[in-house]
């Protein structure tokens, strides 16, 4: 038997291996997700009764990308800016995008719905479960049909004596379609997406700074196994129930 | 917790066999703790590799981040990755993630050894 050792503990802890301080951050596992009271003009097509998916359940290739913004010169902590991301996340997304956040905010175990604009105005109608929420971090994780499988962390630290925001997402594209849109122009668009979500949230700090970006793929094989997952994409549902959604629109004049 | 606070030991159990005790956070700090102790394992020549999380204190999102690449990561390698020592908790989050859909889980070592030597076969 051989042994060998990587020791990167500053300090020995302490406390009780049987207890874990995370219960209370994690959400528990669902089967299927169920949405909350929304406002009426939220369309809720794609989420409620789906299951979430992460990276292993995919189909493109796997990506890691890291976002984050420094609050050079703001005075605050990152308890505060993870705070104020929870309370105001939607007010900091790109405009024509809607985030109906649950009337009990971001929380474990929480169901969002969104309105994302597609291309030629098509509204894509999609969801996210938080599924972990503490004082310096959040994430959410996807559901089916989705653009992508995985799930997206929000968090804030302190890096030499400044306060950095950061969004990381680590996802492949749910399906053969959604890999092709998002090979063409759906990376793009996601870049400049969080770009703008980080500097909105940098300005209300009164800060006017650059976005870093960090890429790594980290499994460029596609899952063939996981195709089928196409039966779900929410592109084409979306596109399917917009002609549903002009008729309502116009009995409800 | 803005720093790392783990501790990560490798151990060759049998062969071809390592066991990577696990002790203390996994969260984003713990990357390359995580990644001496694969390499370590892998160095050892191990092909199959298994994480004793019965020592884990606290893990976020951004620890189960990690844990799916360093699966990729074995993926890749050939190699295929177990785990055993997850409390209900733990087990709870695994599933939440479906990083149980990937690694197989086992309740403790002996059978994590059963368990490894019957995948071999």
């Amino acid at each position: 038997m051989t042994e060998s050792r990587t020791d990167t503990a500053p300090e020995e802890s302490s406390t009780s291996a049987k207890s874990p301080r995370d219960v209370a951050y994690w959400a528990k596992p669902v089967s299927k997700l169920k949405v909350s009271e929304m406002p009426v003009d939220a369309v809720n097509l794609n989420v409620e009764g789906r299951q979430v998916v992460g990276p292993l359940q995919g189909f493109g290739q796997m990506w890691q990308k890291t976002y984050r913004i420094r609050l050079a010169g703001a005075e605050t902590q990152p308890t505060d800016v993870i705070a104020t991301w929870k309370k105001d996340f939607p007010s900091f997304w790109p405009e024509g995008n809607r985030f109906y956040a649950p009337f009990t905010g971001i929380a474990p175990g929480e169901v969002a719905v969104l309105n994302l604009s597609g291309p030629g105005k098509v509204l894509l109608s999609t969801g996210v479960m938080v599924i972990y929420a503490d004082e310096e971090s959040f994430s959410f994780m996807t559901p089916q049909g989705h653009m992508f499988a995985g799930w997206i962390t929000f968090s804030s630290f302190e890096e030499a004596g400044e306060t950095i925001a950061q969004a990381q997402v680590l996802i492949r594209a749910n399906d053969p379609l959604w890999e092709i849109v998002m090979r063409l122009f759906g990376f793009a668009k996601e870049d400049e997406f969080w770009h703008s979500t980080l500097k909105a949230l940098a300005a209300r700090y009164g800060v006017e700074g650059n976005v870093e970006q960090n890429t790594i793929c980290v499994d460029p094989k596609v899952q063939w196994s996981q195709a089928m997952n196409v039966w779900h994409n929410a592109a084409i549902r979306s596109g399917m129930y917009m002609p549903i959604r002009l008729v309502r629109r116009l009995f409800r004049r | 917790m803005s720093t790392a606070n783990i501790q990560v030991t490798t151990r060759q159990v049998g062969p071809n066999i390592s066991v990577i005790d696990i002790q203390g956070e996994v969260t984003g700090f713990a990357e390359s703790a995580l990644m001496d102790g694969y390499n370590a394992a892998v160095a050892e020549g191990a092909q199959a590799l298994i994480l004793n999380f019965s020592e884990l204190e606290y893990m976020n999102s951004s620890g189960i981040g990690l844990l799916v690449t360093l699966l990729i990561r074995a993926q890749r390698q050939g190699k295929k990755l177990h785990a055993f020592g997850l409390n209900e908790h733990y087990k709870q989050i695994f599933e939440l993630t479906r990083l149980n859909e990937a690694i197989q889980i086992y309740a403790d070592e002996p059978s994590a050894m059963e368990g490894v030597a019957a995948h071999a076969r």
